[in-house]
Formats: structure tokens, C-alpha cells, sequence
């Protein structure tokens, strides 16, 4: 078994909480974070930065044949999500009624377990969203 | 120079009266639900002496640790506290997803607190919540933190068909702990606890289920949540009339209204904060969801006691004195409506979201 635990680690910010970054010059947001940004290439000014919680969904799809590792969870939703900075965002949608899963839905993030390589190695956790009133 | 001596010791003694109390909190409850009545129609025994009609269920994806963290985010957007104030960690629960490898660095983590934390996971069978609660309350009086965060949580194991099976459930309140004038909506007046050897319930390790004693456990339970609330009561000299409501650890339906019987007092106190014939036991969570359920409706001047209960055995018991503050420091949602976001699962489903299919 590859220990993947390091390689994780080093994504916690931008999967606990969502740590993106943002262009002071061109006052873009961006998510996942970028080494440089795309508009502004050397003159950027990139911080690190939380996106916020809530957005909407831009397009989505219910998943029937999954990645490996992912068998168990099927059938679900993934989506396309444009945060309220307009930074966007892939994710599944758990804890919604199918018929209120659609483009346009207000969604929220929520915090779930992604993964497990098998009962012996470490646990992911990460964000998903859900969809809210 | 006596002035000044004068005006010190009166500062400090308001330091020494100075007390610690709840800030703010945040319960999760899992949505998916399976009836009493699907688990008795696939086992063909009746559990209606147990008082429970339902319990939450979490979903596949969902651990002690994801609802701790759930529960806690409600608390900080609800009552606006900054995790970085955050300086204290404690989570009690008998499901902490690791043996090894702390649940509390990744609530701490997720809730994007500083490194500066005092941190560690808690276990005490369905008392080790309230446990972390005494915990932040006395790092707070000895002024050692400025936010204490204290989290029950689990998703409650059983074996399937064993008495367990029908009120196990999933759930996880948080409480914030701090002593801003501005910011207290329940002080913590007192709090003790009763401690004994007494195996009811317990779970090796390896073994995937816990075991208990039957009957034995309502033994062990009454015992110990009586004597805890009797030696509160002694040493605040209150009387049970002087409680406006009361919480107690509740394993199933009945034994609340029981254990307040026993004290005297009334029912319709314990009713607000009684949850399980709803939800099911939720174990480290149980008493900490009644509590915030009574917490959504208390009014200033009101007294409450709370008592949880932790096989093996003991009892934590607490009087909080509702402040002020709590008429603009709510939670955006209370308790009662929370748990009418549901949706019903049967047995199959069931077994399949809680990892109880062994073959896969
Ligand atoms: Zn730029």
C-alpha cells in the first residue's frame, strides 16, 4: 500500500476549508488555489484565501459508474458549483432530495469523509455540498 | 497604600466570582431515519417498553468526526464566535473513527482554529461529552483559554438484534465555553460528578460491538444519575422545586421521566429537553442535544439541571443559570425543527449506510 497520508496532508486547507486564493490585481478568485494567476501572469498579487461556504449549481450529473474506490457510494450527484466569489467548484451533493438537485439550486458546504484506501490506512475527509432552502 | 491593596483585592475577588458559562452552541443530527417499527418488523420482537420512535441514522460518509465538525460550524455561524479564539478541544465520543490519530486536530483543522489548542479526544461510554464540558468550564475559571470548544458525538454501535439495535443512534451537539459578560447566555453555577466501578455496559478492544448487562444498566444508570443530581443539590443547597427544567441522559424514553420522578420533579420540566423518542439515543451527544433543545427556549432567571450518565459508571451534573443575553443570542435553528429534516430509511438501507454488511 502507497502512503498517501503526506501527499493529504498537504491538501487539508483547500479540503477542510476550502483554501483558495485570490488576485489582488485582477481581484479574481480561485479555487483551487494557482502558483501564478492565469490573468495577470507575473504582475499577480495571489493571497491565500477561504472561499465561502454557500453557491450555486452551475451543472450537475448523477454518476452511475463510478472511479475505483467509489463502487459503494453509487449511484450519486457531482456537480459544478460557482461560489459567491464566482470561483468554481466540483463536488458531490449529498442530503438533497433528487428533485431539488438542479441548476440554480442554492447550495452549502458541508464537511463528510471522501475516502479510505482499506480499514488500515488514513481516512479522508472533505467537503461536499447540499443543497438548502 | 491601603487604597490601593483595597481596590486590588476587590478586583480580585470579582476575578475568583467570575464565572465561566455557554457562549453559544450547535447540535447535527443526521437526516436519514429508520422507524423502531421497521427494526421490530425485521427481528419480529417488540420494543415499544423502550419509549423511542425513531432513530437518526448517519450516512455512509459520515463519522463521529464529520458531525463534531457539523455540529460546531452550526455554533460558530450562529453565534458569531471567531474559531481563532478557539484555545481548548474536547471530544468525547465511544465512536472516535481512529484508535489511534485524534478526532479533535481535525475538528480543530476543519473549523479553521490557530494551532494554539489544548486538545484531546475523551471517552467515558455516553458521559465523556459532558466530561469535556466540566473540562473547558475549569480551564476557563483558571483563565488558561479565552473559547473552550466541548463536543459530544457518535454514531452509536450495535450488534444487530440485540436490545441496542432499536435506540443506537447518530448525533452530535458542541457547547462554546467562555466568560465574555456580553456573550454568556447560560452560566455554569456548579457542576460534580458521581463515580463507580460498575461494568453495565462496555466494549473490548477489537470487538465491533458493545456488550451490557440487561437490566443491570437501569440499575447502574438510576444510581448514578440520582446520586450525582442528590450531591449537586447538597452542595448548592437548590431543591429540586428550584429547577425550571431538567435534562438527563437518555438511553431510551422512559428513563428521563423516571430518574426526574424519582427527584421530584414534574415531567412536563424534562419534557423540552427529551429527544430520544425522536432521534434515538445519540450516546456522547444525548444529554448535550437535550440541554440545547432547553437552551432554545430558556428565558433569563431561569435555572436548569443537567445530569448525563456514562456506564461504567458516572454521572456529570451541572446547574446553568439562563443570562440576559440569551433573548439576542440564539440558535438560528432550534433542536425541535431541526429534526423535522428526515428521510426514512429501511433495514437494508440501513445496514448498508452503517458498514454492517460484512461480505463486501
Ligand atoms: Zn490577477
Amino acid at each position: 500500500m502507497q502512503n498517501i497520508a503526506p501527499l493529504n496532508w498537504r491538501r487539508f486547507p483547500e479540503r477542510y476549508l476550502l483554501k483558495g486564493n485570490y488576485c489582488e490585481n485582477c481581484k479574481q478568485a480561485f479555487f483551487p488555489p494557482r502558483a501564478i494567476c492565469p490573468n495577470c501572469r507575473r504582475k499577480g498579487k495571489l493571497v491565500s484565501m477561504e472561499m465561502p461556504r454557500t453557491g450555486k449549481i452551475i451543472s450537475y450529473t448523477k454518476v452511475y459508474v463510478p472511479p475505483e474506490g467509489f463502487k459503494n457510494e453509487a449511484p450519486y450527484y457531482l456537480a459544478i458549483i460557482e461560489l459567491e466569489n464566482g470561483a468554481r467548484v466540483l463536488s458531490q451533493i449529498v442530503d438533497s432530495e433528487p428533485e431539488k438537485i438542479k441548476i440554480g439550486a442554492k447550495v452549502k458546504k458541508v464537511f463528510r469523509r471522501i475516502g479510505e484506501p482499506d480499514k488500515y490506512g488514513t481516512i479522508t475527509y472533505g467537503y461536499k455540498f447540499k443543497v438548502v432552502e | 497604600m491601603k487604597l490601593p491593596l483595597k481596590k486590588y483585592l476587590k478586583r480580585l475577588g470579582k476575578v475568583l466570582r467570575m464565572n465561566a458559562g455557554i457562549i453559544g452552541y450547535g447540535v447535527y443530527i443526521p437526516r436519514l431515519r429508520i422507524k423502531v417499527s421497521e427494526i421490530e418488523r425485521v427481528w419480529q420482537r417488540n420494543a415499544s417498553g423502550l419509549a423511542v420512535s425513531e432513530k437518526a441514522v448517519a450516512a455512509s460518509d459520515e463519522d463521529s468526526c464529520t458531525m463534531a465538525v457539523e455540529a460546531a460550524r452550526r455554533g460558530i455561524e450562529d453565534f458569531s464566535i471567531n474559531p481563532k479564539r478557539i484555545n481548548a478541544i474536547y471530544i468525547g465520543s465511544e465512536s472516535h473513527p481512529y484508535a489511534v490519530n485524534p478526532t479533535a486536530s481535525i475538528v480543530g483543522d476543519a473549523l479553521g482554529t490557530t494551532n494554539k489548542y489544548f486538545a484531546v479526544d475523551m471517552e467515558f461510554a455516553c458521559k465523556a461529552g459532558t466530561a469535556g464540558l466540566q473540562v473547558c468550564y475549569a480551564l476557563k475559571k483558571a483563565r488558561m483559554i479565552d473559547v473552550g470548544l466541548a463536543i459530544g458525538t457518535d454514531t452509536a454501535q450495535s450488534k444487530p438484534n440485540d436490545a441496542l439495535e432499536f435506540t443506537a443512534a447518530s448525533g452530535a451537539a458542541a457547547f462554546f465555553i467562555g466568560d465574555s459578560k456580553n456573550e454568556i447566555i447560560a452560566e455554569i453555577e456548579h457542576t460534580c460528578s458521581f463515580t463507580s466501578d460498575m461494568p453495565d455496559f462496555w466494549r473490548r478492544p477489537r470487538a465491533e460491538f458493545p456488550e451490557h448487562t440487561g437490566r443491570f444498566t437501569g440499575e447502574a444508570y438510576f444510581k448514578h444519575i440520582i446520586n450525582a443530581a442528590k450531591l449537586l443539590m447538597e452542595e448548592t443547597g437548590y431543591n429540586a422545586s428550584d429547577f425550571d427544567y431538567a435534562v438527563f441522559h437518555q438511553p431510551n424514553g422512559k428513563f428521563p421521566l423516571k430518574a426526574a420522578k424519582i427527584l421530584g420533579i414534574p415531567s412536563e420540566k424534562v419534557k423540552q429537553g427529551l429527544l430520544t423518542p425522536h432521534i434515538g439515543n445519540t450516546y456522547s451527544a444525548s444529554t448535550l442535544i437535550g440541554l440545547a433543545s432547553v437552551l432554545d427556549v430558556a428565558r433569563p432567571g431561569q435555572k436548569v439541571l443537567a445530569v448525563s450518565y456514562g456506564s461504567g459508571a458516572g454521572s456529570d451534573a451541572f446547574v446553568l443559570n439562563i443570562t440576559e443575553n440569551i433573548k439576542n443570542r440564539r440558535a438560528s435553528r432550534a433542536v425541535l425543527e431541526m429534526i423535522k429534516e428526515k428521510e426514512y430509511i429501511d433495514y437494508a438501507l440501513y445496514v448498508r449506510h452503517r458498514h454492517k454488511i460484512k461480505s463486501l
